[in-house]
């Protein structure tokens, strides 16, 4: 196929490489910045090699016009360019990623620390993220973990392994008494190099890849390369694969909010809440195996529709089941949010304000639970889908409440959403070719997962082949968002404010 | 304070008792669950390797048919290229081991995971404390294991516990293919638990590395010095093929 060379574009949609417009680094940043100013948000900044140059690629989102736009700019091999980090501090982990993974190094940035290699940890000299690290290169300053000096000041550290049954990541604590100064929190334990896995699969693999970026959004991630190589292939999904991946894509929203929901009830001792959500995420995580075969929707979704057909039985079952879940899920809610002993400790714990979620360009139930209005379901719906129809579940205060709220609201939201796509299931095929990909080409997927805006970018060769891929779970954008929430609270409240934010280490560390 | 009582007395009688029988063969998960492949290699075409060439993680090997369960996610792929049926899926869940070459098909009788030697059994008494070890697991296999202790599956029951440090444990689960930056953190974490130990490892990633198998950043599943006892399949394994293969592993099961 060819493409147009549009100034901006939508989500799903391939442009040109040589379209993007390329400018010198330093109008690069000020552009960006001046974006930034006026509402965009960065999506993705990432680097591509070639010869010895670098090409580094920003994609920006302008959420009120529902577009995208894409800036470039090169450097030369081992080179350099002005950081933004400083300025829009969003960008601070995809620079630090840019530095490692290509060795350009950002200028300025003020906290040039590895991001996901860690040759110390490799080596065997030591679980502890200290030290030097990273690949040798001189120009990046050691980074020791920040400390708070003072009379009674103490460091409180954990991990990478924890306590629970979850994800290795470690976490550094300055305190005073219980009071937390700062927190910083130091992930990479998880790099798998998913990425580099993805591109050197066979195409038909690749989903399966894309699946495991992060358990518990395989839909959205799986969607998401969808997109991609939909966009790249040229394909239009039929009707009825586009509905039933909406009720995947919202089931596993479903799924991770009530689990979420039971889990922030047993950091409180509300234990009847704590027993009762894990069977009720179980009957969703059932739904959602009867409509895809498997627990989380893996081996459902490929480029084109659906590996199967799904049956007007299945779906008139997956109503029903739905029905039930939601009277009894309501009547816990109700319950827990009733309880004196619950909202004593979700209200005013772990708060982030409007400001600093924007700057940190938080994603998902963490920027709207911060008064941040931002849903890729609304604001870049998938290609042919109609967007939400309305506004998200959005609070103000910012704290551990209001994400439990918003998780509520959108748990309901969504089964409105599913009943009335079931209701309203289009008959016919569910999957289309894909033709050829289109050489030269970018072309971006953005879903809404659970956690907040997924982002996949494909970049191929003059070919078609699939030359990178870079991935930004929102997990990336929203762990400094913890980090943020933690300051001035007691250290007891750290595990009741990490799960309001829910975050993945696996979708960060790639 | 208002006592929310009645409410919260309702509630418990409709939310009921959901907790399931105590696991046996008879056990059967719903049948849309991806379980254990069933191989005909009778039926094959000659030539034909279809199958093979629709595996995501290599899994499945021709002439003669083979299909090893430590690399298989239960994609569907493979069942669905097979022209012939020889390759179907089953929702049996049954599918541990305790040696890695019991998880390769091949058409003939299954082999299911083995009861350990009476002394340790012994030793252990009737609790099994185990403290698990993400190393690159995508969360999966991680929150598939937590719903093995929920309400549902509760094998708290069986004194099976997940605990907070390798000193109290008796053994570790260890999930994710081991990145190379988790590799040193997982070796610390077995030297800390106390022998007897027992070393179970749950997910395609962690037998074999599964879609990560072949990655630089990872160690292709549990380094090959360190002793596994029980190979728990899948991507993720179900609670219950967790649940049986540790049964059986303690011999508590039928
Ligand atoms: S079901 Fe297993 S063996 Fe078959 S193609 Fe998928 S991963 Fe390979
Ligand atoms: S085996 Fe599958 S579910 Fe388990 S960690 Fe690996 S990719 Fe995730």
């Amino acid at each position: 196929m060819t493409l147009g060379p549009p100034k901006s574009f939508r989500n799903g949609q391939a442009v040109p490489g040589a379209a993007i417009p390329t400018v010198a680094p330093r109008a690069f940043r000020d552009l960006v910045i001046a974006a930034c100013a006026s509402g965009a948000r960065v999506c993705a900044l990432y680097a591509l090699p070639s010869g010895g140059e670098v090409t580094l690629h920003v994609l920006l989102a302008h959420d009120d016009v529902g577009r995208l736009s894409m800036l470039a700019t090169r450097t030369r091999a081992g080179g350099s360019f002005p950081s933004m980090a400083s300025a829009l501090p969003s960008t601070q982990a995809m620079e630090r990623a840019v530095f490692e993974d290509h060795g350009v190094l950002p200028e300025g940035h003020p906290w040039l620390k590895p991001l996901r290699r860690h040759p110390a940890l490799q080596a065997g000299s030591g679980t502890e993220p200290g030290g030097p690290q990273g690949p040798a290169d001189a120009r990046r300053p050691e980074h020791p973990f920040f400390r708070v000096e003072g009379a009674g000041v103490h460091e409180v550290a954990v991990g990478p392994v924890h306590a629970g049954v979850i994800e290795p990541g470690h976490f550094r604590f300055q305190c005073s008494g219980e009071t937390v100064h700062t927190l910083e929190i130091h992930l990479g334990y998880q790099h798998r190099g998913a990425l580099a896995r993805l591109v050197a699969a066979r195409p038909a693999h690749r989903t399966a890849i894309a699946e495991s970026l992060v358990g518990d959004g395989a839909i959205s991630h799986g969607l998401a390369y969808g997109v991609v190589a939909e966009a790249l292939g040229g394909v239009a999904v039929p009707e009825r694969a586009l509905a039933l991946r909406q009720v995947a894509l919202e089931l596993e929203r479903i799924s991770d909010h009530v689990g979420d929901f039971g889990a922030l009830c047993n950091d409180v001792g509300y234990l009847p809440a704590a027993s009762w959500c894990p069977r009720l995420r179980g009957d969703i995580q059932n739904a959602l195996g009867l409509l895809t075969g498997h627990r989380f929707g893996r081996g459902f979704l490929v480029p084109g529709g659906l590996i199967a057909p799904v049956g007007d039985d299945v779906l008139a079952e997956l109503a029903r089941v739905l029905a039930t879940f939601g009277r009894e899920f309501t009547q816990v809610v109700s319950l827990a949010l009733d309880a004196p002993s619950v909202l004593s400790r979700f209200e005013g714990t772990g708060v982030v304000s409007q400001a600093v979620a924007r700057d940190l360009g938080l994603l998902g139930v963490a920027a709207r639970a911060s008064g941040c209005d931002l849903d890729a379901r609304r604001d870049h719906p998938l290609p042919g889908c109609r967007p939400l129809p309305s506004a998200p579940s959005v609070q103000a205060t910012g704290d551990v409440l209001a994400r439990a709220r918003v998780r509520v609201a959108e748990t309901t939201r969504s089964l409105e959403r599913i009943q009335a796509q079931l209701a309203a299931m289009p008959d016919g095929p569910v999957r289309a070719p894909v033709g050829p990909w289109a050489g030269d080409a970018v072309a971006v997927g953005l879903v809404e997962g659970s956690r907040g805006q997924v982002t996949h970018v494909g970049i191929t060769d003059a070919n078609g082949g699939l030359a990178a891929y870079h991935v930004f779970d929102p997990s990336l954008l929203n762990w400094p968002g913890l980090a943020m929430a933690l300051r001035g609270q007691q250290i007891s409240d750290f595990p009741l404010c990490n799960k309001s934010f829910d975050l993945s280490y696996a979708g960060h560390d790639l | 304070m208002e006592v929310r009582m009645p409410g919260l007395i309702a509630t418990w009688w409709s939310q009921g008792r959901r907790t399931v029988p105590t696991p046996s063969d008879a056990s059967r998960l719903p049948e849309w669950f991806r379980g254990r492949p069933v191989l005909q290699p009778e039926r094959c075409l000659p030539d034909c390797h279809a199958c093979r060439d629709a595996c995501p993680t290599d899994a499945v090997n021709t002439s003669p048919l083979r299909l090893d369960l430590g690399r298989c996610v239960a994609c569907p792929e493979c069942a669905a290229a097979c022209p012939t049926g020889a390759l179907t899926m089953s929702s049996d869940h049954r599918l541990a081991t305790t040696r890695r070459d019991d998880l390769i098909l091949d058409g003939g009788p299954a082999r299911l995971a083995q009861a350990m030697e009476s002394r340790t059994r012994r030793l252990l008494g009737r609790s099994l404390r185990l403290r698990q070890v993400s190393a690159g697991g995508c969360n999966g296999c991680e929150s598939e294991l937590a719903t093995a202790g929920n309400v549902v599956w509760d094998m708290g029951r069986f004194g099976i516990q997940f605990v907070a440090s390798p000193r109290h444990a008796d053994g570790i689960v260890v999930t994710g293919p081991v990145s190379a930056n988790m590799e040193q953190a997982l070796r610390d974490t077995w030297e800390a638990v106390p022998a007897p130990r027992i070393l179970i490892a749950v997910g395609a990633c962690a037998i074999s590395g599964g879609v990560f198998c072949g990655s630089p950043q990872c160690r292709d599943g549990v380094p090959a010095d360190l002793p596994v006892d029980l190979y728990v399949p899948g991507c993720p394994p179900h609670p219950l093929t967790f649940l049986d293969g540790v049964l059986r592993l303690l011999d508590r099961l039928g």
